[in-house]
């Protein structure tokens, strides 16, 4: 049976394959080769307006993803965060829309109020997401799918299934289309938020307390730590992301839309998937997570230059997410099988 | 049950040996690995027919993984399986069941939602045509349980039952079809005098049958009881296979290697004030009904008892993990107002959980993380909210180093340590923090003699410091051995409290019983 044993220099290939697997996730691998498949593909690829292009269009699920891994580190998930983005966009839109009615002339008052606005209605699925799971211990499933279903009917029923119009231009110009120093505002923002999480997550005692709810969480409480408060926060969190993210992208669109976001649920828990994050909670680097969905953007947007339906494309997103579980499967099994 | 085993019998006409000394099993050179280590290692074991076989050794010692290979969950990396006198490679429980070898593991294969003749059949229902022959199922489950003389009806839910009962249930799986190799895992642990001798009187009658018997006990006076020959595993090894009427002393010196004195350091106590005190505690739950008990600072307290005796819900109840319906709990002579975790952990009252992993670590993470998890909220590794990762570093290098954490390496992932040294990163929680009142429950549970001495002098060093140290344990010897004062608990109440010579195996396994020999009577 063996007699084609495999070379030493195809093993230590394997093995050290196999080490990258485990230490780096499937991201790299992914990211690779779909590099690869789109430059073949593409000429204009790989140019460095398209790259940026790619940044800036990603930003609302980068947006959404990191929040979405706060969910995944405590070990649920969040289906509402699509609802979220709608009913920001929404409230933030008409809220807007109204204050300008009312004073023309207070610019940046009226886009300040919408902005509060839609981000606190946004923020409020998610502090209700979070009561449900961390006091009546309803599951992230249940509790999220029921706010998604509850947001959205709210958002419908606010705008009857029409565009909110009426918000000043600037609101748009600035948040939407605007730069500074040449980097577009959404990306700009999405950087600040990235880097505030960042140092939560890695440097203080709150961040650390996601990773021990995840990881275990009898533990985590026999340690002294509320860990009804971290599971509460960790939904406020991505409620707030989300709400963010809901804001940037009606600045974008101009019009408040009850009907933006079905996608966000399925594409940021990819994301966050495909970086690594563990389903089962207590894994994930927030620094990955942005890599993910940068991943996704670039998979969206090597399609659409090498022209894929864009039916289609919602086939290869589902199949990448499940692709990324088997692989987060194996690669937990390869994990715990081997010694170091 | 005459007709399950004397099938059985015939099953088996191998002409060539005489009657009496027919191996039944034949293991020779057993090998397993296990992510790296070794469980077994080169072990041979063979089985009479007719003969009660007992499998002896420390926690991790491997008998575990034997059974379960002669039981068909595990199969073996090396070696050659005969059964019957034939070589025989055995693919799953199933496939063993065929072969007539059973199990009654320790953990149970219940299904609570089911009945007690679904659980029974579970897997081998009779049936035509896919569907289930109920009348059929629930005569044999009857004929079975009678059988056996166990006064349970087929209809109960698994879930209503008694933890004895359950293994009445366990046991009864075990005969559902024609039986040769009868595997028996510690079945007494949950069982009352009484329900133990009727196994035993079952046992003696499948004897008689030809079944062969492998069981794996903790006590020596079952040995006596009921053993043939003994087999001593240690560390993954064969140490030896002796006739049952071995001293008590020489089976101890094969288990472990060593003679008692090496195993456990002498303590000097000097007992102080008292630092823990219940008055008349009783939990909501109904585990604990009424417990009064002190640990002074300076001493090793004991609290002994079966499984189910409530002897871990007390000190949970005083940590503040589960709600106490009566009674007051006293710290360093105040009364515990507010009882939450992290209250317990700020007067300095630690408590170590019996499962590491269910409760104590976190697995996937690094072991610095584990390490400091109930000590991020000190000045000493956060400053505000900021964490103070340097001195997080530092620290749990420093305490790596005191416990001799193997490999040293606190950024590695906790699972990726053997048991021993998992147990070394729970008990690295409790030093992180300034801490007055230990806790441990179950501290060497699932670890070599090699750490075990280590950890009975960790507890013995802070001991000495002058710690309070309540020593929560099923083991008898590290009861024996290790504390100053003993409280023996039975359904929720203290039995016994002994004291210097009072303190031995006799006292203690009588008190351990009381409550239920007074019910019986």
């Amino acid at each position: 049976m063996n007699e084609n044993r495999p070379s030493t220099i195809y093993v230590s290939a394997t093995r050290f394959t196999k080490l990258a697997f485990v230490r780096l996730g499937v991201l790299p691998f992914l990211l690779l080769i779909a590099v690869i498949i789109f430059a073949l593909m593409s000429d204009n690829f790989l140019t460095g307006r398209n790259l940026l292009n790619v940044i800036r269009q990603s930003t609302y699920l980068t947006l959404v993803a990191v929040g979405q891994m706060f969910a995944l580190l405590t070990g649920g998930f969040d289906l509402s965060v699509g609802t979220i983005l709608a009913i920001t966009s929404v409230v933030g839109a008409t809220a807007m829309a109204t204050a300008y009615t009312a004073m023309p002339d207070a610019l940046i008052l009226v886009i300040a109020i919408g902005i509060l606005a839609g981000v606190s209605a946004g923020t409020f699925i998610g502090v209700i997401n979070g009561i449900g799971v961390a006091l009546f211990n309803v599951s992230p499933f249940m509790m999220s799918l029921g706010m998604a279903s509850v947001g959205f009917g709210i958002a419908l029923y606010m705008t009857g299934g029409t565009p909110v119009y009426g918000m000043p231009m600037e609101f748009g110009d600035k948040f939407g289309f605007g730069t500074i120093y040449g980097v577009p505002t959404p990306v700009l923002v999405a950087l600040f938020f990235i880097a505030l999480l960042f140092f939560m997550v890695n440097w203080t005692r709150l961040g650390r307390y996601f990773y021990a709810v995840g990881g275990n969480i009898k533990a985590a409480r026999l340690s002294g730590i509320n860990t009804k408060l971290t599971l509460f926060l960790a939904y406020v969190f991505c409620g707030f992301m989300a709400a963010i993210a809901g804001i940037l992208l009606t600045a974008r669109l101009d019009t408040g839309e009850a009907n933006i976001g079905a996608t966000m649920p399925l594409e940021s828990i990819a994301a966050c998937v495909i970086a690594g994050v563990s389903l089962r909670g207590g894994i994930g680097r927030l620094e990955n997570v942005v890599l993910g969905a940068l991943f996704i953007g670039l998979v969206q947007n090597g399609m659409n230059l090498a022209r894929i339906e864009s039916y289609l494309q919602i086939v290869v997103i589902g199949v990448l997410l499940i692709l990324a579980v088997v692989a987060d499967q194996f690669r937990l099994r390869l994990i715990t099988s081997m010694q170091d | 049950m005459a007709k399950l085993a004397a099938k059985s019998d015939q099953n088996s006409g191998l002409p060539s040996q005489e009657h009496g000394s027919r191996l039944l099993l034949d293991l020779e050179g057993i090998s397993k690995h296990f992510s790296g280590t070794l469980a077994l290692d080169n072990v041979d074991f063979s089985l009479k027919s007719g003969e009660v076989h007992v499998l002896f050794g420390e926690n991790g010692a491997g008998k575990s993984t034997l059974i379960s290979i002669v039981a068909g969950a595990q199969r073996p990396d090396q070696g050659r399986f005969n059964f019957r006198g034939n070589p025989v490679e055995i693919f799953s429980v199933h496939h063993a069941r065929t072969l007539g070898i059973s199990t009654v593991f320790q953990e149970f294969s219940l299904v609570p939602q089911l009945t007690i003749e679904e659980n029974l059949f579970l897997g081998a229902e009779e049936n035509s045509f896919g569907v289930l022959k109920k009348s059929a199922l629930r005569n044999k489950a009857r004929e079975v349980l009678d059988q056996l003389g166990f006064s349970l009806s087929p209809n109960q839910r698994v879930a209503y039952l008694s933890r004895a009962e359950q293994q009445m249930v366990e046991i009864a799986k075990a005969f559902r079809s024609e039986l040769s190799v009868l595997i028996l895992d510690e079945p007494t642990a949950s069982l009352t005098d009484q329900e133990t001798d009727q196994l035993f009187t079952l046992i003696e009658q499948f004897k008689t049958k030809g079944v062969g018997v492998i069981y794996i006990t903790h006590r020596m006076n079952e040995i006596r009881r009921i053993g043939d020959r003994i087999t001593v595993l240690r560390d993954g090894h064969k140490v030896a296979t002796v006739d049952a009427d071995v001293s008590e002393e020489e089976l101890v010196r094969l288990m472990t290697g060593r003679v008692v004195d090496q195993i456990f350091p002498s303590i000097r106590f000097q007992p102080l004030d008292t630092m823990l005190e219940t008055n008349n505690l009783a939990t909501a739950d109904g585990a604990v009904t009424n417990v009064s008990m002190h640990v002074k600072r300076g001493e090793i307290v004991g609290l002994a008892g079966l499984v189910g005796s409530g002897k871990s819900d007390v000190a949970r109840a005083c940590f503040g993990l589960s709600r106490a319906s009566a009674g007051d709990v006293y710290l360093d002579g105040k009364k515990t107002s507010e009882s939450s975790p992290r209250a317990m952990l700020d007067q300095g009252f630690f408590y170590v959980p019996a499962d590491r992993r269910d409760e104590g670590l976190m697995m996937m993470r690094n072991a610095r993380e584990s390490m400091v998890l109930a000590a991020l909220s000190t000045a000493e590794y956060s400053r505000g909210f900021l964490l103070r990762r340097r001195e997080e570093t530092v620290q749990t290098e420093k305490i790596a180093e005191r416990l001799n954490l193997q490999p040293r390496n606190t950024e590695r992932i906790v699972e990726h340590f053997s048991g021993g040294n998992q147990q070394k990163i729970l008990l690295a929680k409790s030093l992180t923090r300034d801490v007055r009142l230990f806790v441990f429950d179950e501290p060497t549970v699932g670890v070599d003699v090699g750490t075990r001495v280590a950890i009975y002098r960790f507890i013995g060093q802070l001991c000495e410091a002058g710690a309070a140290v309540l020593l929560i344990s099923s083991d008898l010897p590290e009861i024996l051995h290790l504390t100053h004062r003993v409280y023996v608990m039975c359904n929720g109440v203290v039995t016994a409290e002994l004291s210097g010579d009072e303190i031995c195996q006799e006292n203690i396994l009588q008190y351990c019983f009381r409550r239920e020999a007074v019910e019986i009577i």
